[in-house]
């Protein structure tokens, strides 16, 4: 997406902080994470992280590469199934299973990027839309694996390192806390690399970074399998979370969901995408009581995004504070 | 000769039937998103959406004023034309010199929103819809037995294609259509209203989707998912054609769904996936599709 980002020339993507700034933000976050089961339902923060680390990772490619899938379903779902099946029936510690999701996640993303990054723009996005509906018509059939309509119910959570069960509430809460934290550090990690730098020149002007050497359908595709393995942790994390695979994780649907996060959020911007999947998950749980229905005020906010918010609530901010500064 | 692969040829014709009106309804949906496309740059996400839409104004209309098929089938596009105009007006209009990713996700949302509310009202079970008294029945022709509605649904799918077909590649109005989809501003500098050919262009687009609609009614159920679920299928068979040529959506659309119709014939648990391998393997050896260009 040629969009004009908020990112600031030189390319820091935390924004218009200062370096001291983020760091004491991002402690108070944390600190708000550790207290967070006190105040609120851990089932609900734990779902709200698990979709938080999806957009993040989702952004990856749509923030920071400039390529629009419409098949993350794909991983999440995939992974969530793997996940799952691995800890109920091979008796993986938790751990282990979630990372054979992330492993699962990667591979389909490996091969979807493969297959969809000889075309660009649109056309990436309905090749990945395709391709994830394969996926879902897949777990649809494979029932000895999937469960069909049923999904895949009954994960056991395990005992972390074999030592700790999850099935205390609270422990579950910090270990996904924990799962959160890694991979976003992670993510930061990537996009504040030399790595990054040529993904964000990708984004930028793709003919140019072409010209100076680079082989951009290899960053592409290197990017778009991290992105699906981060998808796929988050998939398998969510699994163990509420026990249940389906699905509805692997539905064309899901990939639809976790654009409007990280839109809502902030496109290219570090921490939009979680707060757009906060707020995203809190809407449909109040939705749920109300009656209205949520399809449609998802695509009411959906629409708005598009045409008057494209900077997302993180962007607006940063861009706030861009203006106050000059 | 069919009993040798152990097929009644009354299973394969039944199929390669089903397959056709199934590729009837891809190459109208595909042709329309070929058109817009040509001219606004924007998949039309909500193209499903409308033909949902198409569906339930034609059982509106029977439900609530006694209009039949026949009225149907000339108001129900010219209602779902008239949205989409008004949405073209009103809000798509403001994206076009954004990146064309921006009228994917806003036709996105719109789609979201129109689904949402009718699954609210009328939920997911669907409304039947009786077939028009003209084609109740069918006609046994040995080989299979054909319902004259399906003919009709096929006969008049190829002539709205050929008719939509010639209009664009051959009359004055076309040419126009066309140049502009080269090259806006130099039209525009010739005297032409770009922008009102644009909205017009995207009402007759979803008009075709409106269309398709009515036509699915009697087939069909009508219901709020109609839509959606046919909306990726049509995307993997603009892939497989290529966008850039008003024939090739036209013919992936019939071809793909024949295909379809076999595979349901000889290996019935690929069917649902066929066009999504295909889409793959077209996309590994052809990346700008059958009848595509690179643009």
């Amino acid at each position: 997406m040629s969009v004009k980002y908020s990112t600031t020339p030189s390319g820091t993507v935390t924004g218009r902080f200062s370096g001291r700034a983020s760091l004491i933000i991002g402690a108070i976050l944390i600190v708000a994470l550790l207290a967070a089961p006190y105040v609120l339902y851990p089932a609900f923060v734990m779902k709200a992280l698990c979709f938080a680390l999806f957009a993040c990772a989702f952004n990856l490619v749509l923030g920071f590469v400039g390529l629009l899938s419409f098949g993350h379903a794909a991983f999440f779902g995939a992974a969530a199934y793997a996940t799952g099946y691995s800890a109920k029936f091979f008796g993986l510690t938790p751990e282990l299973s979630i990372l054979f999701g992330g492993l699962v996640g990667g591979v389909f993303g490996f091969v979807f990027g493969w297959v969809a990054i000889r075309r660009q723009g649109i056309y990436f996005a309905m090749i990945t839309l395709a391709l994830s509906q394969m996926v879902f018509f897949l777990a649809l059939q494979v029932t000895g694996i999937t469960g069909g309509e049923d999904g895949l119910q009954g994960v056991p959570r395990g005992e972390l390192f074999g030592l700790i069960s999850l099935d205390e509430p609270l422990v579950m809460y910090y270990f996904v806390v924990a799962v959160f934290l890694i991979c976003f550090a992670f993510i930061w990690r990537v996009v504040n690399s030399p790595f990054g730098a040529v993904l964000k020149s990708i984004r930028e002007n793709e003919p140019r970074a072409i010209s100076l050497g680079y082989n951009v359908d290899r960053f592409k595709l290197i990017a778009f399998t991290l992105s699906a393995a981060l998808t796929g942790v988050a998939g398998g994390t969510k699994a163990l979370t509420v026990q249940l695979a389906s699905l509805t994780d692997v539905q064309w649907q899901m990939s639809g969901e976790v654009i409007l996060m990280t839109l809502l959020g902030g496109v290219g911007t570090l921490v939009g995408p979680a707060v757009g999947a906060t707020l995203v998950v809190s809407l449909e749980n109040f939705l749920a009581t109300s009656g209205l229905p949520v399809t449609t005020v998802i695509g009411v906010i959906f629409v708005v995004c598009v045409l008057v918010f494209r900077r997302g609530i993180v962007g607006e901010f940063n861009a706030f504070l861009g203006r106050r500064k000059h | 000769m069919f009993e040798l692969i152990g097929i009644p040829p009354q299973a394969l014709f039944g199929q390669l039937l089903l397959g056709l009106i199934n590729g009837s309804f891809y190459a109208l949906l595909s042709l329309g998103l070929a058109v817009i496309f040509g001219m606004l740059n924007v998949i039309n996400f909500a193209h499903g959406a409308l033909y949902m839409l198409g569906a339930f104004v034609a059982w509106f209309l029977l439900q609530y004023l006694g209009l039949g098929y026949w009225w149907a089938l000339v108001l129900s596009p010219v209602a779902v034309g008239a949205v989409g105009i008004v949405i073209e007006k009103t809000m798509l209009q403001r994206l076009y010199k954004l990146d064309h990713l921006y009228g994917l996700l806003f036709t996105f949302g719109l789609a979201l929103i129109l689904e949402g509310i009718f699954k609210h009202f009328y939920g997911v079970s669907g409304q039947s819809y009786t077939t028009p008294d003209l084609f109740k029945g069918g006609t046994n022709l040995g080989f299979m037995f054909l319902p004259y509605y399906r003919g009709w649904v096929v006969v008049l799918s190829i002539a709205v294609c050929a008719a939509t077909w010639y209009a664009i590649e051959k009359t004055r109005l076309g040419s126009y259509l066309r140049a502009a989809t080269e090259n806006p501003r130099l039209v525009q500098s010739f005297g032409i209203n770009v922008p009102v050919m644009i909205t017009l262009t995207y009402g007759f687009g979803v008009a075709l989707a409106g269309l398709a609609g009515v036509m699915a009614a009697p087939i069909y159920s009508v219901n709020p998912l109609m839509g959606s679920n046919l909306i990726i299928v049509v995307f993997a068979v603009v892939v497989i054609g290529g966008m850039g040529s008003i024939f090739g959506a036209v013919v992936s659309g019939y071809l793909l769904g024949l295909l379809e119709g076999l595979t349901k014939v000889f290996m019935p648990e690929a069917a649902n996936i066929v066009v999504f391998v295909i889409m793959v393997v077209v996309l590994l050896l052809r990346p700008a599709g059958l009848f595509g260009r690179e643009r």
